[in-house]
């Protein structure tokens, strides 16, 4: 009898750890750090990657999730001491450092090995030619309208120019109600407003503020647009303050009806709305100069994805991202986040059931995704200088021409 | 017992002492000097952190530092906002103590007031920023306060404009860190024995007379040590001065702790931080072995 089973079960536990020893036993178990989670309604992103996990047996996901700032930090002590997790959460202003540092895996093999449909995806992050990062989730940046200061104001036709844009903001402008038509936070805290509300005048005009892959600060479109703000703030058009203002205030100051128009994150809506259900609110895109007819940029900012080089699961790693960049999952991402899809063909549900974001939605398809900070080396850091010498400016301590050649000397130092 | 059992006896006597002190000892070095050394071993690397293979730089990156004009208006902001704030400190700290031990103050008010002057210290220094902000900001209560009594013609950027940002962080500060002082103070001021100002009355000494040559000399002790402890805890004041101007407008309010944070937040130069880190760190060591030699001498 003992004889006889010894055999049976010593062919069982060789049997067991044949299929252990190659895999067909053993899950993967994929780490994903990311900042999503918490912004997401709770659970939500929990249940895609459950379902990711039932249509791909064998792969579990795990998810490190934690605020923004934490996950960044996280990262770049990841990417040094090479424990980056195998799917990561990017931001575009850190790949160019990532990619230095070795982090980020070249998802060009990848696509071409599964036939990835490159068409499919809205944008490709590339360093030095390597494919590191897809923007998975978009929050486009509109100019929002109070109608209801605009009417009073007298201004029938919402800008589309910035000469119209000047006008108008100078008709809303009543600094004795403390009532003023734009709003420019330039915090050295978040320098972010460097992005967001100026340089995407540049990109609106289908401009740029790069020539050959280095700097052009002192070129025409960015001399033209500090110029411009600069007459903004002439003109006594820009709610007081700028200079430690943050973009969570310059929400607060458009809600209070305080400021006729602002450049701000879509993703604001619901905010706003929460914060005062009065507001008559419009969304229309970034003006243009005089005479531009061409595809406007819109500025915006990311969830991106992409891939630890050191990771040992790549081959799986890339299921995920294609996953996620798939049409429907994609399209149910995006409308949990209230952003646009990383997927040309995925359409958000909210773009058809809210008025706001359809216009939004039009916006986007009409125009083309513009940030030239993704990529760029310390990005904050170059928002940073140029926040600084724009704030000089402003002061009085310069022109537009010396913030613009200040900065210049600055960025170029960076690359 | 034999000689080679003393020995042993002595040996355990000995070595006893820091048995128990190791488990403290072995907290400080992990938690306290492993990271001490850390950083500045990183100040004399290049792309420190970032590289898992760093290579030697030498001193570098205090080279680079010290050249940054920038960390030389940092290092004066610090100057300023540091010494204003103990002298402010300790002076209002004084005149709320010497108002909270006074006989001539009715007891239920000065319960009362007591309860009003400490306030300030049961606040985060993020909430005591976002009151300032609030109160200081262009529309704020201040300016219509100030615009009302004619003190000011029009409104003032406070922590926006380069001329008034510097002294407007330390006023926050001052308002936020008096109430040390003020206990500190006023706990001294209860030790002080009755005596001798009964003798001063006697030799008819008027009240300022008995405040400089009786009160404060008493209390002379825990001022100098009280201002030392003050200084080296405000020269690395951060979370104040980063959310209500974030050390700007342009370099306006820049101190070495906002300095050094975005050397390695924003520059991701973290090499270039952790020299300047351990610039602060030279510095508030000289002032702990002054604050130490004062209370060994006492």
């Amino acid at each position: 009898m003992t004889f006889r089973i010894k055999p049976a079960m010593l062919k069982i536990a060789a049997a067991a750890w044949l299929l252990g020893a190659t895999g067909a036993m053993a899950d993967t178990t994929l780490e994903f750090t990311q900042w999503w989670e918490p912004e997401l309604p709770a659970g939500s992103l929990r249940s895609i990657m459950d379902e990711f996990e039932a249509a791909n047996p064998g792969i579990k996901v795990t998810l490190v999730s934690g605020p923004y700032a934490t996950t960044r930090d996280q990262i770049s002590v990841g990417a040094a001491t090479g424990t980056l997790s195998d799917v990561v959460g990017l931001d575009g202003a850190w790949v160019n450092n990532l990619n230095a540092q070795g982090a980020l895996a070249d998802m060009n093999p990848m696509m071409d090995a599964s036939g990835f449909d490159k068409s499919q995806v809205a944008d490709i992050i590339k360093v030095d030619g390597k494919a590191v990062m897809f923007p998975v989730a978009s929050f486009v940046y509109p100019v929002f309208v109070n109608l209801d200061l605009a009417a009073k104001a007298g201004v029938t036709k919402l800008p589309s120019t910035r000469a119209e844009f000047l006008e108008a903001a100078k008709k809303m402008t009543h600094a004795d109600q403390n009532q003023y038509g734009w709003v420019l936070p330039l915090s050295l805290q978040t320098p972010s407003g460097v992005q967001n509300d100026m340089m995407s005048w540049v990109w609106a005009s289908g401009q740029s503020m790069m020539a050959s892959g280095k700097p052009d600060l002192e070129g025409k479109p960015v001399v033209d647009m500090l110029t411009f703000v600069k007459s903004l703030n002439d003109a006594g058009t820009i709610s007081p303050g700028i200079a430690t203002k943050t973009e969570q205030e310059k929400v607060e100051e458009f809600v209070n009806n305080r400021v006729g128009m602002m450049i701000d994150s879509l993703a604001h809506v619901n905010l706003i709305r929460e914060r005062n259900p009065k507001l008559n609110f419009d969304l229309i895109p970034v003006p243009v100069v005089e005479n531009y007819t061409g595809k406007r940029g819109l500025p915006y900012a990311s969830w991106g994805i992409g891939i630890s080089a050191a990771s040992k699961h790549q081959e799986e790693a890339w299921k995920l991202v294609q996953y996620l960049m798939s049409e429907k999952v994609n399209a149910k991402l995006v409308s949990l986040a209230n952003a646009f899809p990383g997927n040309v063909n995925a359409k958000p549900d909210f773009v058809t059931s809210d008025k706001a974001f359809g216009k939004a939605f039009e916006i986007f398809k009409t125009g083309h995704l513009a940030n030239e900070f993704t990529g760029l080396p310390v990005a904050e850091d170059l928002m940073t200088q140029f926040d600084v010498q724009a704030q000089k400016m402003l002061a009085g301590e310069q022109s537009p021409e010396q913030a613009a050649a200040a900065a210049q000397k600055g960025w170029m130092a960076k690359f | 017992m034999t000689r080679q059992k003393r020995s042993h006896h002595k040996l355990k006597r000995a070595v006893a002492p820091y048995l128990y002190l190791s488990p403290s000892l072995l907290i400080i070095g992990l938690l306290m000097l492993l990271p001490m050394v850390t950083v500045i071993a990183y100040s004399f690397q290049n792309s420190a952190v970032l590289r898992r293979d760093p290579s030697f730089a030498g001193l570098k990156h205090y080279q680079a530092i010290f050249d940054d004009p920038v960390f030389w208006a940092s290092l004066w902001h610090t100057l300023y906002f540091t010494c204003m704030s103990v002298i402010f400190h300790m002076t209002i700290g004084m005149v709320f103590a010497l108002m909270l031990n006074s006989d001539r103050i009715n007891p239920a008010l000065r319960n009362i007031l007591r309860v009003l002057y400490i306030l300030p210290w049961l606040f985060t220094a993020v909430i005591i920023a976002v009151i300032w902000r609030l109160l200081l900001e262009p529309n704020g209560v201040v300016n219509s306060i100030l615009m009302q009594i004619g003190i000011i013609g029009s409104k003032v950027e406070w922590f926006s404009s380069p001329e008034t940002a510097l002294h407007a962080v330390t006023f926050a500060n001052i308002w936020a860190g008096y109430p040390l002082f003020m206990v500190s103070l006023l706990a001294g001021l209860q030790g002080i024995p009755k005596d001798f100002y009964e003798a001063a009355d006697i030799d008819g000494a008027k009240a300022y007379q008995k405040l400089i040559f009786i009160t404060i000399p008493q209390l002379m002790p825990i001022i100098i040590s009280i201002s030392l402890l003050d200084f080296i805890w405000t020269m690395q004041v951060f979370p104040l001065i980063w959310i209500t101007t974030g050390g700007g407008p342009i370099y306006s309010t820049e101190v070495l702790s906002t300095y050094t944070y975005k050397l390695a937040f924003s520059s991701y130069n973290l090499s270039q931080a952790s020299a300047s880190a351990v610039v602060i760190l030279l510095i508030s060591l000289g002032l702990t072995l002054f604050y130490i030699r004062y209370q060994k001498a006492r």
